[in-house]
């Protein structure tokens, strides 16, 4: 990899903001907003509040086979013969099926596809699936599986990634051209020599995250069906359901108009449900063989084996800083455990570094990640991929040196606060930017002023800044097609059904979309149904990843809707021989603007824009405007717009135990417009939530032969009802040019700050500073120890000497 | 390969039903592949999650860890046995008022789990809920939500008493033994 060139003058003009790309700014559609904005229910609240929803594992098919799959018990071997006479011989058993049926090798990302359905010639960690069943029930298809014979010849496995980048007689992937390695990428952008040789201050640490896991409450689950029509249906918990049609169609060698893809009611994915999974191709490939339906649940167990969670890091952070607190450089070294595949590792190697050059404004900046193979569950996306790791070194770093400078920590934050409409030092365009604002929201909801540094030994606040992108020019597979779409369809009872490509994982994205188009043809959200993730009816969207749902399939619903209100417009205008313009369209009506008692229904406007054009039925579409810096890897992490997050964390440490309990966590989110307030403070209270879990419980490790050390949910702590502290939400809407009427994403930034405001506020409480997660009680009270040890006792705060190395 | 099955009667929903199953079945496998149940959910299978909450004479009880033997000669009451002809339990409204539902999955055992909660104590303070739904993880909401709707119907509860009795929706787990 080469070193990029620096980025441009911070004041490149934004000619991109009105670049031939179809957005329609923040204003409404007609004279006030009358869905967008308000507190709506969800189109499916009440079909989830009262059971029926439907979810993958809720449907059942006549004579439906339940599939079963026999996983490696070791982390590092070569398979050197399966034996599945037995499994087949065994009453109830239907089929099985290897590894050597489905010898294509996928991966979601193009470039890295190193994953086959079922293992061939080698195991790479517990729980790599080698063999399938399907049978007329799970007892029985559990029953086959131990039946199945499998000679291994083990190898040495190798679980830490420093110990993987060294060595060169093991490999994990044979056929990689660099070792263990995964991906390496180093950038830099600017002078950092001479940045530093001006800097007042500068610190220098080393920084661990820890693995963690989705943990959705739904499993992955698959059904198949392969009709006698030749056509093979899934309906899966997938979050990408475009994807896994691609890769069915390539690992099943079937033409890809023969498949269908549909997502039902999904419980939850997180990234979790990002990659295509062994149970797809699995259920899919013995429907075939079968002629039956064949549906796989993964047990809890396997949920957290399939895991792509959080990668690890162990991160070297150098920053500087000018006496007034003006940051001059970052610096850093990442090293990315990614467990035994790719998944989306290309881009996590990437995002490690890419997304890191706002809110604050970084003049000069190098990273040098690289991610290398471990016999390990293989990890990928969680929410905040690839940034979250950094962003809490980072945000530590900053507040060290905010305490070097004297500069409280929430003014150094607006004293590097980058601003609205610039550049960055990575050559990434920044659109609306409201980060300013989340300081000042956190800082007067938490009563900062009056109470930081003055809760007394063992109660403290701290805070932390970051940003997010709001979906990725970085389209996985290059193409020059629309990265989201939407379809309309109208009924003459009035009915208007939206068909739209999205995953609806819980987020709301069907009900967004309901809205928009209710919103922009002014009808009421009960009269928008919308269909969605059904690869027969919808058009394609790439799926719930990168945050990118709102802002892209917002986009095209208002781009659909509003070629079909023009219509209306047009029509009803000319019905009553007045001109377009004056036909407003709201509340279930069609109204004469100059003349208010002429007003007719929604479905009589439509009927009359039937009657007049044809059958009524528009399509939408985005894609996002060229971005990015000029140099290899610019467009990965440049997004059509950034979201903004300021978090202040409480905390007070009982300095007896280490046990760290955090009363309260105030979160600001710049989401741009919100429009669904109700569902904005859920994915910022959801974001805060998991970020406070990842702090103090959570830990997807392995134990030294790379068995899950909890592999479940009572020993794999989420946090429960009592663990939560209280989360405030709030909302700052700085409009972005280019966003759904101003939007832009909530769904993963929120998260991103959480972790060091928790780590600076026990820094605030009592003087340590805490470098390894997860913050453990042991891990507190070493710091403290050492503390004591430094300085005998020193009073909080005094000195960075309390590391907990 | 199949085990044999036995008969059981159980009495789900306000209704008594005869059911063959393994005799080794839990009472989710039962409502959910006998019944066709489906609203409550699998999310451990182990007694981890709160996803398979159900109502056995008005307690909260994890149908993933309870035989459906077991259920013979109580009442269940699933998630979908809170809507009656009244329309929807009070709580599934307010879940949907307050926002409390993303991804949902955590929700009908959840649902049911306030539900118990809220008959005991029809004016729980946010402490007792949080204590109430400890044993039901949500992975979604923060929880923040979920309190919120649980207290709006509480307060509804409330507002009900003082315009009378009758105002009350009665909930189907009131046909259990109240406690
Ligand atoms: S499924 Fe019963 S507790 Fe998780
Ligand atoms: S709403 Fe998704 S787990 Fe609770």
């Amino acid at each position: 990899m080469s070193a990029a060139k620096p980025a441009g003058d911070r004041t490149d003009s934004l000619e991109h903001v009105r670049s031939p790309n179809r957005t329609f700014g923040p204003q409404p559609p007609g004279e006030r907003f009358e869905v967008i904005g308000k507190r709506m229910r969800k189109v499916d609240g009440a079909a989830k509040a009262t059971g029926e929803a439907l979810y993958t594992d809720d449907l059942a098919l006549p004579g439906m086979l339940h599939g079963k799959t026999l996983r490696s018990p070791h982390a590092h071997a070569r398979i050197k013969r399966i034996d599945t006479k037995k499994a087949e011989a065994l009453d109830g058993v239907f089929g099985v099926v290897t590894g050597a049926e489905m010898p294509a090798r996928f991966g979601v990302i193009p470039w890295t596809p190193d994953e086959t359905a079922l293992c061939i010639d080698k195991v790479r960690f517990i729980g790599d699936p080698v063999a399938a069943v399907a049978a007329v029930d799970e007892e029985t298809a559990e029953r086959a599986i131990q039946l199945i014979e499998v000679e291994y010849e083990l190898l040495p496995a190798l679980f830490d990634p420093a110990e993987a980048l060294a060595r060169k007689d093991v490999l994990i992937h044979e056929g990689n051209k660099h070792g263990n390695v995964t991906k390496e990428v180093k950038l830099e952008f600017g002078d950092l020599a001479a940045a530093f040789a001006k800097s007042d201050f500068i610190v220098e640490d080393d920084y661990f995250f820890h693995g963690t896991a989705h943990a959705p409450i739904e499993t992955h689950v698959a059904l198949a069906r392969f009709g006698s029509d030749g056509v093979l249906t899934l309906w899966s918990a997938t979050q990408i359901p475009h994807y896994v049609h691609r890769e069915l169609a390539k690992v099943l060698d079937l033409p890809a108009p023969q498949i269908r893809v549909i997502q039902p009611c999904l419980g939850g994915a997180f990234g979790g449900k990002s990659d295509p999974f062994s149970l797809e191709f699995c259920a899919a490939k013995l429907a075939m063989k079968t002629r039956r339906p064949v549906k796989f649940l993964y047990t809890r167990e396997e949920e957290f084996y399939a895991h792509r969670g959080r990668h690890p890091m162990a991160m070297h952070f150098k920053t500087g800083m000018t006496k007034d607190g003006k940051l001059t450089a970052v610096d850093s070294k990442i090293l990315i455990d990614g467990g035994a595949y790719s998944s989306f590792g290309l881009v996590t190697t990437y995002y490690a570094g890419q997304l890191l050059t706002g809110p604050h404004h970084l003049p000069t900046y190098r990273f040098h990640s690289t991610r290398v193979f471990t016999n390990k569950p293989p990890c990928g996306p969680k929410r905040g991929h690839g940034s979250v790791q950094p962003r809490f070194a980072l945000e530590v770093q900053i507040d060290r040196l905010a305490e070097k400078a004297g500069i409280d920590p929430i003014e150094v934050r607006r004293r590097n606060f980058q601003g609205a409409y610039t550049t960055t030092v990575n050559g990434q365009r920044v659109t609306s930017n409201g980060f300013d604002q989340c300081l000042n929201q956190v800082e007067v909801a938490s009563g900062w002023k009056a109470r930081r540094g003055k809760l007394g030994r063992g109660r403290g606040l701290g805070v932390a800044g970051s940003m997010y992108i709001s979906g990725t020019n970085y389209c996985i597979y290059p193409n020059d097609m629309p990265q989201a779409g939407i379809q309309i369809k109208v009924d003459r009872s009035g009915l208007v059904t939206v068909f739209s490509g999205a995953s609806d994982i819980g987020q709301g994205s069907n009900s967004v979309a309901a809205y928009i188009v209710a919103e922009e043809l002014g009808m009421r959200v009960e009269d928008v149904r919308v269909v969605a993730a059904d690869s027969d009816l919808c058009p394609v969207d790439l799926g719930a990843y990168s945050s990118r749902i709102t802002f892209m399939v917002g986009n095209a619903a208002i781009h659909a809707a509003r070629k079909l209100r023009t219509q209306v417009q047009a029509a009803v205008a000319a019905e009553w021989g007045i001109e377009a313009e004056r036909v407003l369209l709201a509340g279930g009506f069609a109204f004469d603007r100059d003349d208010r008692s002429k007003a007719i229904s929604s479905a009589k406007a439509f009927q009359i824009t039937e009657a007049r054009l044809e059958t009524l039925g528009t399509t939408g579409s985005y894609n996002t405007p060229n971005l990015g810096g000029d140099y290899r890897g610019g467009t990965i992490g440049a997004s059509p717009a950034y979201s903004y997050t300021a978090c202040v964390a409480e905390v007070e440490v009982d300095e007896e135990t280490g046990i760290v309990t955090v009363p309260h966590i105030w979160t600001a989110h710049d989401c741009g417009r919100a429009l669904a307030p109700v569902l904005v403070e859920g994915q910022i209270e959801g974001s805060a939530y998991m970020g406070f879990g990842e702090v103090f419980l959570e830990d997807h490790d392995v134990n030294r032969f790379g068995l899950h050390a909890r592999p479940n949910l009572l020993d794999y702590t989420i946090p429960t009802s009592m663990d939560c502290p209280e989360f405030h939400a709030s909302i700052v809407e700085s409009l972005d040019p280019e966003g759904p009427y101003g939007a832009k994403e909530a769904g993963e930034g929120p998260l991103h700050p959480t972790i060091p405001a928790i780590a600076n506020a026990i820094h605030d409480a009592c003087g340590i500073w805490l470098t390894k997660l997860p913050f453990t009680p042991a891990k507190v009270l070493a710091a403290l120890q050492a503390q004591k040890a430094a300085s005998g006792g020193a009073r909080n705060g005094a000195s960075g000497n309390g590391a907990a190395h | 390969m199949t085990v044999e099955s036995k008969l059981l009667r159980l009495h789900v929903n306000g209704a008594p039903i005869d059911v063959a199953a393994p005799a080794h079945w839990t009472l989710l496998e039962v409502l959910r592949y006998r019944l066709l149940l489906t609203g409550s959910k699998q999310g451990c299978d182990k007694g981890d999650c709160g996803a398979c909450t159900v109502l056995m004479d008005g307690r909260a009880r994890l149908s993933c860890i309870t035989l459906a033997a077991d259920a013979v000669g109580h009442r269940v009451t699933t998630i979908e046995g809170l809507v009656t002809s009244a329309g929807l339990d009070k709580l599934q409204q307010t879940f949907d008022e307050a926002g409390a539902l993303q991804c949902g999955f955590c929700q009908p055992g959840m649902i049911v789990a306030a539900r118990a909660c809220l008959d005991r104590k029809p004016e729980a303070t946010r402490a007792e809920i949080k204590e109430a739904l400890a044993s039901n993880l949500c992975r979604c909401t923060g929880y923040t939500k979920i309190f919120e709707a649980v207290e709006q119907a509480v307060r509804a509860g409330k507002a009900a008493h003082i315009g009378g009795p009758a105002a009350m929706a009665p909930t189907a787990s009131a046909t259990g033994v109240a406690r």
